[in-house]
């Protein structure tokens, strides 16, 4: 049949410490095939990629292309063996134009001149081949997420790629995008491209590939045929158990409007228009799901609701108190949680351990401490919420930044959830976490639900919405295009609603 | 006609003082901008050129020539580069503690040569130093003529300006060192050496820096006095600052410092009102303004002052 294009065999890496992030890997690519790489966070799905870009290199095995062995000792290399990587973190440069980016490191036909022009052709015939729609003139800021991803691709097959290896592509996508992205795959496939296709999304995976090799805890489980396994077969292998595709949740019991914003406006941190008249309610006892491509608004939202962005107009009320621009303590005293939009960042102190975290809101207050800190409280008040929230960590000591993903975040949901909010405001609460984890969130906020709070739940996830909401409102460039019901609405109506076009206009 | 003579005279010598104390700020700021784009910020300039005006006076004296003076600065420089590169880059270590590090050694350590060299009392008599170089016919043009009559520093300080706009827009070196400084991840996994590029242009640039000491002491004066920098160094990194990173932009601010340094030898020679010390603050009143933020924000590369870790 079909060569291999590239081969990799018993791959194993062990990371300082004794972590073993790939062990005895094996991986055959055809010319022209979509293989996927299926596994969850900390599968081991990065490692290879990491391998295959030569930032890695492996303790043991070899890695073959064309059936001649090589070795891949840096990004140089993997670009000389046509391996293009487009990766999950765009290694774009903003304040640079598209064709600087796309030419950075090239040698160049007249060195040490750059060729911007005959390189702006080269890089619009791409465009108009694959149909991205692409200025090369333009700053890469300017572009929207899913442009930027069109960029990359472009970059790597400038570069000569005859293998492109796609991280997560459409993690960062709306529907339409990514319908797009797979004419594209679709397209260089036929020309004999091969497509390393790594995500953890299982319906993604069996639309688009050809084959799919599925990791588990550095291991692989299996290489199968896509069109010879189902979709719960697949979930089985990547979790190692089977895993409910639905959570379970009670139909909601909507009661009175806790959260309330009128006519909120608010600008960005570059002084642009933001948020544009968003009015919303979120009643008790619902979960009120915000849909948006990322950049749209809702981080503006989330901040002007919690006190940590000014509000230029209107008004944000919780349980009928107006609290429009007030001081974020004042707020979160009103039994507001919030998980913020990044964990690492605005979520957690990394440098502190877990005790110090769990305290952030109510240090101040007795019996966390009467003007000295109660350690001795706060220490079996720590080990109280591991146990609860099941925090994988050997003692309350650890620094919270040396916890996974995950462990990271339940303790915010620790700290959030433990005093039973009348409201709660979640954002990005499950992105970058594996199937467990998200499973072990939404069951936590579904229970905050029942137990009568009103929730806020931004997201870029769709799948995730519709699973988890009792009503969508969908934020376009600041401005809300509608309430939806997640049970009689169609992923390309979202879609649509998500690039722009208001409900009304789709009926 | 007596009077109005007398006016275009002044503003004649003027425009020349302008330019004249103005060049070393632009030749150290020019050298600074080359490891500000690649990322790295070097308060260490004012230390750097202090050991390129020793280093410059030693040159001429053993040499009995300025510009084997010049170079001899750009040597002592590139070596202070090759520390100070080691230790942001290598070692990773802060860059604004290492930058002042710098400082604080070469003040002492260019007191302590000197002394040893020069010996106590130094005078001027065995430095040879630069001559003004008048360019035909440009430096006869009336007012503006006396920009045409520099030191030969001053007019390379200016044909660096447009030479390095050049360098960081169209070649395929500045896009490099332009991607280190905005993003040295992506640089990296572009296929460029992040170390060399910022190996590079911090030694490079440190030449730059101390030929710029010595212009000050083999060209302003024609021997080393100590701390005979004062604060040009940070006036250079300022310029950086208020020329927005862009080669014609540090052109205009160290002109403008420069016009103030010129401003206050003037007034104090007409005898102005003004305490002469108050004057004598102007450039670096222009300094803290720039400092401060005052020419706008979120212009600076990305990745300014980051060490780089690598994988």
């Amino acid at each position: 049949m079909s060569i291999n294009i590239l081969e990799m065999k018993n791959i194993t890496k062990t990371f300082p410490g004794g972590v073993i992030a790939n062990k005895n890997i094996n991986l055959k690519l055809r010319k022209g095939e979509v293989h996927t790489l299926l596994g969850e966070n900390g599968a081991g799905k990065s490692t290879i990629m990491n391998i295959l870009s030569g930032l890695y290199s492996p303790d043991s095995g070899n890695i073959l292309i064309n059936e001649k062995p090589v070795s891949l000792n840096s990004p140089k290399d993997a670009i000389k063996y046509g391996i293009g990587m487009v990766y999950q973190h765009f290694q774009l440069i903003p304040e640079l134009s598209v064709v600087e980016n796309v030419i950075l490191g090239i040698k160049q036909r007249r060195e040490p001149f750059l060729d911007i022009k005959g390189s702006a052709d080269r890089i619009l015939e791409y465009s108009n081949k694959y149909n991205m729609g692409i200025d090369p003139c333009a700053m890469v800021w300017q572009l929207s997420v899913g442009q930027q991803q069109w960029v990359e691709i472009i970059k790597a097959l400038y570069r000569g790629a005859r293998i492109l290896v796609l991280d997560e592509p459409t993690a960062v996508l709306i529907p339409q995008e990514i319908d797009q992205l797979f004419n594209m795959i679709r397209q260089f496939t036929a020309a004999d491209f091969s497509v390393i296709f790594i995500s953890h999304k299982i319906n993604e995976v069996k639309e688009i590939s050809d084959r799919i090799t599925i990791l588990r805890k550095g291991q692989k489980v299996n290489t199968v045929e896509t069109s010879e396994v189902s979709k719960p077969e697949l979930a089985e292998m990547m979790v190692g158990r089977e895993v409910l595709f639905k959570a379970y949740k009670k139909k909601a019991v909507p009661g009175v409007p806790a959260l309330v914003l009128d006519k909120i406006e608010a600008d960005n941190s570059k002084g642009l228009q933001a948020l544009k008249i968003v009015s919303l309610a979120v009643k008790k006892g619902e979960i009120l799901g915000i849909a948006g491509v990322d950049g749209n608004g809702q981080s503006e939202l989330v901040e002007v609701i919690m006190g940590l962005r000014k509000s230029t107009s209107g008004s944000v009320k919780v349980m009928d108190k107006d609290v429009t621009n007030a001081h974020p303590r004042e707020i979160l005293d009103c039994s507001v949680g919030h998980i913020p939009e990044d964990r690492r960042v605005s979520g957690l102190m990394l440098e502190m351990n877990l005790r110090e975290n769990l305290i952030l809101h109510d240090y101040h207050t007795v019996p966390h401490s009467k003007f000295l800190l109660n350690w001795k409280f706060i220490k079996e008040h720590a080990e109280k919420l591991i146990e609860d929230y099941d925090i994988r960590t050997p003692n309350s000591d650890v620094l919270a930044g040396k916890l996974s993903g995950g462990n990271q975040q339940k303790l915010i949901l620790a700290r959030e959830l433990h005093g039973n909010p009348d409201i709660l405001v979640a954002m990005h609460a499950t992105r970058g976490l594996d199937v467990g984890a998200i499973e072990y969130v939404h069951k936590n906020i579904i229970a905050q639900r029942d137990a009568g709070a009103a929730i806020l739940y931004v997201s870029t996830e769709i799948d995730e919405l519709l699973n988890i909401s009792d009503r969508i409102a969908v934020i376009h460039s600041g401005e809300i295009m509608g309430i939806v019901n997640p049970d009689n609405v169609t992923i390309k109506e979202l879609g649509l609603m998500m690039a722009g076009s208001k409900k009304d206009t789709l009926l | 006609m007596e009077v109005s003579n007398t006016i275009l005279q002044i503003i004649s010598s003027f425009i020349e003082a302008d330019l004249r104390v103005a060049a070393p700020i632009l030749i150290a700021a020019i050298g600074l901008l080359y490891m500000e784009k690649a990322g790295v910020v070097n308060i260490g300039a004012e230390g750097t050129m202090l050991i390129g005006a020793l280093a410059g006076s030693i040159g001429a004296y053993l040499f009995q020539n300025p510009w084997m003076g010049a170079l001899v600065a750009a040597l002592a420089g590139g070596l202070v580069g090759v520390m100070f590169a080691y230790l942001v880059v290598t070692v990773k270590a802060n860059q604004i503690v290492a930058g002042i590090a710098i400082n604080i050694l070469a003040l002492g350590g260019t007191t302590t040569v000197n002394r040893i060299f020069f010996g106590l009392n130094a005078s001027s008599s065995d430095i040879p130093s630069f001559t003004k170089v008048a360019i035909p016919l440009l430096s006869e043009i009336p007012v503006i003529g006396s920009l045409f009559n520099q030191l030969g520093l001053a007019y390379l300080a200016i044909l660096m300006v447009p030479f390095t706009y050049y360098l960081m827009k169209k070649t395929t070196i500045g896009l490099s060192i332009r991607s280190v400084g905005e993003h040295p991840e992506s640089a990296d996994t572009a296929g460029i050496n992040v170390f060399r590029i910022r190996y590079g242009t911090i030694i490079i640039g440190s030449m730059i820096i101390g030929v710029a000491g010595a212009y000050l002491s083999v060209g302003l004066l024609s021997f080393f006095s100590e701390n005979m920098v004062s604060g040009r160094g940070y006036i250079a990194l300022a310029s950086v600052i208020f020329g927005k990173w862009n080669a014609f932009g540090v052109l205009g601010a160290t002109l403008l410092f420069g016009f103030g340094d010129a401003l206050q030898i003037r007034m104090q020679a007409i005898g102005s009102a003004i305490p002469y010390q108050f004057l004598l603050m102007l450039p670096y009143l222009l300094t803290v303004a720039a400092w401060s933020g005052f020419v706008g924000k979120a212009v600076a590369p990305k990745a300014s002052g980051k060490p780089y870790f690598k994988g």
